[in-house]
């Protein structure tokens, strides 16, 4: 039995979802203060990824990361070419999944009480204190629900990732390639073993959603 | 201590103009909703930046928009207390407080500073409580604490009582009054409420649309409020359009009467003002027919309404208030006033 597609799957989604946390977390903080007309038009733009089809991403990307593109070439010389290796798969997945983490936080942050980060620079406390320590603590539900999503989104790509990185057994593999493969190639039963450890993991995600969803105990401050 | 404040600041339609000099321990700000105060508060903490001025704490500049001068709260050293206390959710009771104390001292020091402020505010035992367990009254002695413990040299309170019930409030004013007192820092006080500010305020200052009209002793700003708004905020329920006829007598077309007056009438009078515990039958001078207008029971008290009998029939009628004791079988035929109980205003 060969796992490396479930590996390669969980690390595609693992590391994109570290990359989207953060990259999710700097674009709803700093939309958040944006002028109401400029935020709209950025949040355009940050969400395109999540209605765009996939294989659109996918093109994109190669037009951006491609070999013989300007900066695929640069990364190239470096030996980090995104094109057919796992970690395009990072950035595939890390695209995709994206507006779900800034959408998600966006919210968070937007029902922040305000005056609880005031209330922080009156009593002296830096800026990065009450980033960390106020403001993360007060909407971590919806920034965890929010990273839940991302992976979960991460570990179903297919579209972008098919097109940036192929389907290489023991090298570019994930679930849902490997599926699409297996079932192209009449290995029903092989493509059923893969599906179903597909839905195991997604379900549970989803529950863990839910659960990080529901409403915390006790109430508002009085 | 001394708390200058000269600022202006256009918020959408709004505009605020406050001008401010004080050096009283604890200062009101007394104003009707949205008149502007909050908005003061903010901008002498640094949360809120003001257009144009200058803002100088005991001589240190916190704000100064021609020197390009502009303290971040952190460094302004001013301590806030928020209407619904902004205690921080996600910590406990002990952690809240502690927050104040960073930065003053070794870890040590300042768990030092947190169990000395838990036992003035009287807090031990709910150290490891979260915010959303307190009672109103625990939560704004933690925001008292939490602000006392990052030792500000000004303490802004924010409707400090605007959370609690009516009868927690009344309880709780001459326990705030007497920490000042103890704290000995200069404070700025908001409120909406003429009782807290004549209970806990030695200085007043009127704001109305986002205009401070007076700032004096709380007593004179009482007795001569000076301006409609002010007589209004200080609970004048008389108010009436006045012109001048002398050096000591108005003319009041809405009620059809002329009264003298104690002070002299100044050129640019504008209305009228007559507090409703004033009238008396007794009083010889400025004594008019009145005709019975109905009547209100309160709590303790009575509220007669009556009407001069020469008064413009679209006009309220007036309030005289008095103790349930001291009212009449039947209203009188004629009530005076006396001269020093008319209230001058130019605004």
């Amino acid at each position: 039995m060969d796992w490396f597609p479930l590996y390669n799957s969980l690390r595609i989604a693992a590391l994109s979802s570290v990359v989207v946390f953060f990259a999710g977390l700097a674009a709803a903080y700093y939309a958040a203060r944006l002028p109401r007309l400029v935020k709209g038009a950025l949040d355009a733009v940050l969400t395109l990824p999540m209605v765009l089809p996939p294989t659109v991403v996918g093109y994109l990307l190669l037009l951006v990361f491609g070999n013989k593109r300007p900066l695929g070439q640069l990364l190239a010389n470096f030996d980090i070419p995104f094109v057919m290796t796992w970690y395009g798969g990072v950035l595939a997945a890390a695209v995709v999944a994206f507006p779900l983490m800034y959408r998600t936080a966006r919210g968070a942050f937007e029902s922040f009480d305000a005056t609880l980060a005031q209330a922080g620079q009156t009593l002296g406390l830096s800026n990065t204190f009450i980033f960390w320590r106020i403001r993360m603590p007060a909407c971590r539900q919806g920034i965890l629900a929010g990273v839940v999503l991302a992976f979960a989104r991460a570990l179903g790509e297919y579209g972008a990732t098919s097109m940036l990185i192929g389907y290489t057994p023991g090298r570019t593999a994930t679930i849902s390639t490997t599926v699409y493969q297996l079932w192209r190639t009449g290995d029903d039963a092989g493509a059923l073993f893969w599906v179903l450890v597909n839905l195991g993991i997604s379900a549970a995600v989803l529950l863990t959603v839910n659960w990080l969803e529901r409403p915390a105990k006790g109430g508002p401050t009085p | 201590m001394s708390l200058f404040v000269d600022i202006e600041k256009k918020l959408g339609g709004f505009r605020l103009r406050a001008l401010l000099d004080t050096d009283a321990p604890i200062t009101g700000l007394l104003g009707a909703s949205g008149c502007g105060k909050s908005l003061t508060l903010k901008c002498i903490a640094g949360i809120q930046r003001p257009d144009r001025g200058r803002i100088l704490l005991d001589g240190r500049v916190l704000f100064d928009s021609e020197a390009g001068i502009d303290l971040p709260p952190q460094q302004r050293r001013v301590g806030y207390l928020f209407q619904q206390y902004a205690l921080f959710p996600t910590m406990t009771v002990y952690e809240n407080i502690r927050c104040g104390a960073r930065g003053r001292g070794s870890r040590a020091e300042q768990d030092t500073i947190v169990r000395q402020m838990l036992a003035q505010l009287q807090l031990q035992g709910l150290e490891s409580l979260r915010p959303a367990q307190l009672s109103g009254g625990q939560a704004q002695r933690v925001a008292l604490a939490r602000m006392l413990a990052a030792d500000p040299r000004l303490l802004l309170l924010d409707e400090p009582f605007s959370a609690l019930d009516a009868h927690l409030r009344d309880l709780l004013q001459p326990q705030l009054r007497d920490l000042l007192r103890t704290v000995g820092r200069q404070a700025v006080l908001v409120t909406h409420s003429r009782d807290e500010a004549y209970r806990l305020c030695s200085t007043l200052c009127i704001m109305d649309e986002g205009r401070t009209l007076r700032t004096g002793p709380t007593k004179e700003v009482f007795a001569d409020p000076q301006s409609m708004a002010a007589a209004r905020l200080t609970g004048c329920k008389n108010l009436a359009e006045a012109r001048r006829v002398d050096d000591h007598t108005v003319e009041v077309p809405a009620w059809g009467v002329r009264l003298q007056t104690a002070r002299p009438v100044p050129d640019n009078l504008r209305a009228v003002g007559l507090r409703a515990h004033y009238f008396n039958p007794r009083t010889a001078v400025n004594r008019f027919a009145v005709q019975d207008a109905g009547a209100m029971e309160e709590p303790f008290e009575w509220c007669l309404l009556f009407r001069y009998a020469g008064q413009d029939p679209g006009s309220a009628p007036l309030w005289w208030r008095m103790p349930k004791d001291k009212k009449p079988a039947r209203m009188p035929a004629e009530l005076g006033i006396a001269p020093e109980n008319v209230l001058l205003l130019t605004q």
